[in-house]
């Protein structure tokens, strides 16, 4: 077929312009919050409320865009120029990425905004198969021979990362607990392990779709989401005797908020998400608020639960990430083996 | 004359080399030039720990293994469903000619979710597989099945004109001179259909190498198991070991590139005893 540029084409291509046309000129504010994957929902609510109030207080405009994929990626995707004004990510580490590696943060990033720039915060526990029928009460469960496990790569995943290291400040406040107990329980979990997605979201679909595993650790909100998504009845959520305390952090990217002249928006869009309606909209999507209203609000979908923190167990994430993840770490041991 | 200058019947050689070889550059060999070059930011011993540790060398095993086995798989069935493409005729042939383009144009992505979903254990294939002890969906089996999946069109492509180009007059010849019929295939037919086999097997094995999208779904991905090559790639850099990333990007780039000069040295044998045999 021969392609005949005719009058009609011109007609049609100018009407396509013109319509083309106006987006560009006015020049609309955008943001671009770069995430981790399970807060697609999470960010859909908000931005849609953010976008109100920002119209509500300024009469301006904008529009929010979002990007989500596993933690590290997502990072190293802004620090390869991916033009993010905030990132929302998984856990401190990938933050500080952009500030290490990247140079587009200040190092004192996490002082900018309360409780650790975590506006906040979740948890580790199980998914299992209605019924739970392997009987999953605790993570010494998930050692046992014959549990299927399903979890993400600690290497690629955020989520991985504080499923991990649950597990090992777990086996570390038992009786007679130590390093070589914790390794000796995580090695175990792992060899129960059958798929290896790179992503939380991908190791949901692998357990709640593909119907493999036995149990899935999970971040407590993905669990909730999955039993509302495919309706109760068919999965529970486990709560361990022990878990983590998951602080995911958000950050203004400096460098690009200077460039795309957008600082007093971006820096108001995370602002928001500490008022009493972000902080419902987080308790919505099974996030722990850290405002007291809606925690309270929220009280009775989260079990109570002894949580450990990063800093206690482990002397924070840079000790965490050397001994545990990084090439020739614990977890390549686990694997070598 | 102080100066002869030879020419060529055909004209521009100059312009047309030197167009080769700029595009050439910037396609290709710039951005190659550009993983040798960060790996060279690496110390030698540095550079043998990234790329030799175990799970990286177990993931060259699963990548090479993997992708040879699904090449020679795709020649053998590719050859024959060019075959009965080209010479015989049947109800929708058309249709089947068309479906081998397929994988070509299907997102990897699409192939393997596609794959991974009909092969786990709730999948339509995977419910009859599994009681039978066949792991399909997240074992290496998988890796093999997204591969031969993705290099199917490259042997059946290539081997399709060149068959078409065979006239079965040469068939009747060596039946005529008294050739029996595997006589035929094996001293008539396969020499010359044999530098098509290969670079279909070439292209599906390149492909195969560096195929991602549809593996990643369905392999499982556990280290020293089902880990392919890229994987270790795509995890180096995210845990933003550039370096480490591009020394394991150089390896496969080396291997992949002698395992070819192999095939095209391979070729060039096969063209010149076919040439002589005629």
């Amino acid at each position: 077929m021969i392609l005949r540029f005719s009058r009609r084409h011109a007609l049609a291509l100018g009407t396509a312009l013109l319509f083309v046309a106006p987006l560009g000129a006015e020049a609309q504010t955008t943001l671009l919050n770069v995430s981790y994957d399970p807060t697609r929902e999470l960010y859909q609510e908000f931005n849609a409320a953010f976008v109100k109030h920002w119209k509500e207080k300024t009469g301006v405009t904008i529009s929010i865009k979002q990007s989500h994929g596993g933690s590290g990626k997502q990072a190293r995707g802004v620090i390869d120029g991916l033009e993010a004004d905030v990132v929302t990510l998984a856990l401190a580490y990938d933050v500080d990425a952009l500030n290490k590696k990247g140079g587009l943060i200040p190092a004192d990033w996490q002082k900018r905004l309360p409780n650790n720039a975590s506006p906040y915060t979740s948890t580790i526990v199980f998914l299992v198969r209605k019924g739970n029928p392997k009987q999953i009460k605790d993570w010494s469960d998930l050692a046992r021979p014959g549990v299927e496990v399903i979890t993400p790569n600690p290497k690629t995943s955020g989520g991985a990362r504080w499923n991990y290291l649950a597990a090992w400040g777990y086996a570390l406040r038992q009786t007679g607990g130590s390093d070589a107990t914790a390794k000796g329980l995580v090695s175990k979990i792992y060899r129960n392990v059958k798929v290896l997605d790179s992503g939380a979201r991908g190791s949901t679909t692998t357990f709640v779709e593909r119907g493999i595993g036995d149990v899935f650790i999970s971040w407590e909100n993905e669990a909730y989401l999955a039993i509302k998504e495919l309706g109760p009845g068919k999965l529970e959520i486990v709560t361990p005797s022990i878990s983590i305390l998951a602080e995911p952090p958000v950050a203004v990217v400096d460098k690009v908020v200077d460039k795309r002249k957008t600082r007093e928006v971006a820096t108001a869009y995370l602002q928001y998400l500490y008022s009493p309606e972000g902080q419902d909209i987080a308790g919505k999507h099974f996030y722990r608020p850290r405002d007291a209203a809606a925690a309270a609000k929220y009280a009775r979908q989260f079990v109570d639960v002894k949580l450990i923190t990063i800093d206690e167990v482990f002397g924070g994430w840079d000790e965490a990430q050397k001994t545990h993840f990084a090439d020739g770490g614990v977890f390549d041991q686990i694997y070598g083996q | 004359m102080a100066h002869v200058r030879a020419y060529r019947v055909l004209p521009a050689f100059g312009l047309s080399l030197g167009f080769t070889l700029a595009y050439l550059s910037l396609i290709v060999l710039v951005p190659l030039a550009a993983v040798v070059l960060k790996t060279a930011t690496l110390s030698l011993p540095a550079f043998w720990q990234a790329v030799t540790s175990p799970r990286v060398l177990a993931s060259y095993r699963l990548s090479f293994g993997a992708s040879l086995l699904a090449a020679a798989i795709n020649t053998i069935f590719g050859f024959l469903l060019a075959w009965s493409l080209v010479r015989y005729r049947f109800p929708g042939k058309r249709i089947v000619d068309a479906l081998v383009d397929l994988p070509f144009a299907l997102p990897t992505a699409v192939a393997g979710i596609a794959l991974t979903a009909l092969y786990a254990k709730n999948g339509w294939l995977g419910q009859y597989l599994e009681p039978l002890g066949i792991k399909v969906a997240f074992t290496p089996l998988g890796v093999l099945v997204a591969l031969i999946f993705i290099g199917l069109p490259f042997v059946v492509r290539t081997v399709q004109p060149v068959l078409e180009d065979l006239d079965t007059e040469i068939e009747e010849a060596a039946a005529s001179l008294g050739a029996r019929r595997w006589q035929t295939v094996w001293r008539v037919v396969m020499p010359t259909l044999f530098p098509a086999l290969l670079t279909g097997f070439a292209l599906a094995f390149a492909r195969a190498v560096g195929e991602y999208g549809s593996v990643i779904f369905i392999a499982g991905n556990l280290p020293m198991v089902s880990e392919i090559t890229p994987l270790i790639i795509i995890t180096k850099l995210e845990q933003y070991d550039y370096v480490g990333a591009t020394a394991v990007a150089s390896v496969m780039l080396a291997a992949s590139f002698v395992l070819l000069l192999i095939i095209n040295g391979l070729q060039g044998w096969t063209d010149r005893r076919s040439a002589k045999v005629r």
